[in-house]
């Protein structure tokens, strides 16, 4: 039986602008896009898991233990970070300045 | 504090003449420069491409070198770093530092190089013999970070 439009169990979606950088944006093909993220409480580790689902090279990269970093609105942030409508949350392969 | 990212090359002796100008307090200059090596991990490096994460790069250098201020005594630092296709022998890296005393100014500068080489988004690919290359980052990197947090303490 369909659910009906106004279940409670209905979540909230927002809308984030990811950026790819550096060895990311080649495997990934692009730089960046805009990605909708379905959840109660939307955070960084949603984003992760909404890009892991497209399987393939985004499961291979984002894979648990990959060394990627994640940064909301230019500042470096834990995974249970949340995301909030038009964030630019952007994923840094580990950084090799200097 | 200055801080800069640039395709341009940098003249060290210039920016540390203007970083110290007429200031009676300095009495320490420490810097550092970081050039391009011919050789990495046994391949022969012809170019490097240096790219970074406009609007994150300018706050995190920003951020290392108002943390440098709070861990040690100096009155002024500036980072340039390059952006763009480099080569062998080319500048990459200007970190200069001013002080009172020499220690706070070496300290202060090997600790804003540490932290640059583990926090500030840039990254090296190399065109090398072997073909093109993302350059890995090191462990030992982490490590120098990481030294500061035992030493100073006042980390989380």
């Amino acid at each position: 039986m369909p659910m009906p439009d106004n279940s409670p169990l209905s979540v909230t979606a927002v809308t984030v602008r990811v950026v790819y950088l550096a060895r990311l944006r080649e495997a990934f093909g692009r730089s960046g896009e805009s990605l909708a993220i379905a959840a109660d409480a939307p955070d960084v580790a949603a984003v992760l898991a909404t890009l892991r689902a497209r399987d393939g090279v985004w499961a291979r990269e984002l894979a648990a233990g990959r060394a990627v970093r994640i940064a909301v609105n230019h500042q470096l942030v834990a995974a249970d970070s949340p995301v909030r409508e038009g964030d630019e949350v952007a994923l840094l392969p580990p950084v090799t300045g200097g | 504090m200055t801080v800069r990212v640039q395709t341009a090359d940098f003249d060290a002796g210039r920016e540390i003449a203007e970083l110290r100008g007429s200031d009676p307090r300095v009495g320490a200059v420490a810097s550092f420069i970081g050039t391009v090596r011919d050789v990495n991990d046994a391949a022969t490096v012809a170019t490097m491409t240096l790219e970074h994460y406009p609007g994150m790069t300018e706050k995190a250098l920003t951020e290392i070198i108002a943390d440098a201020r709070a861990r040690f005594d100096i009155l002024d630092a500036l980072v340039v770093h390059r952006v763009g296709e480099l080569r062998p022998a080319d500048q990459i890296v200007l970190v200069v530092v001013t002080s009172a005393h020499r220690g706070d100014a070496f300290d202060a500068c090997r600790f804003i190089m540490d932290y640059l080489k583990t926090r500030a988004p840039f990254w090296k690919k190399e065109v090398t013999s072997e073909g093109a290359r993302w350059v890995d980052a090191r462990v030992s990197d982490d490590d120098a970070a990481a030294r500061w947090q035992t030493q100073t303490g006042n980390e989380t």
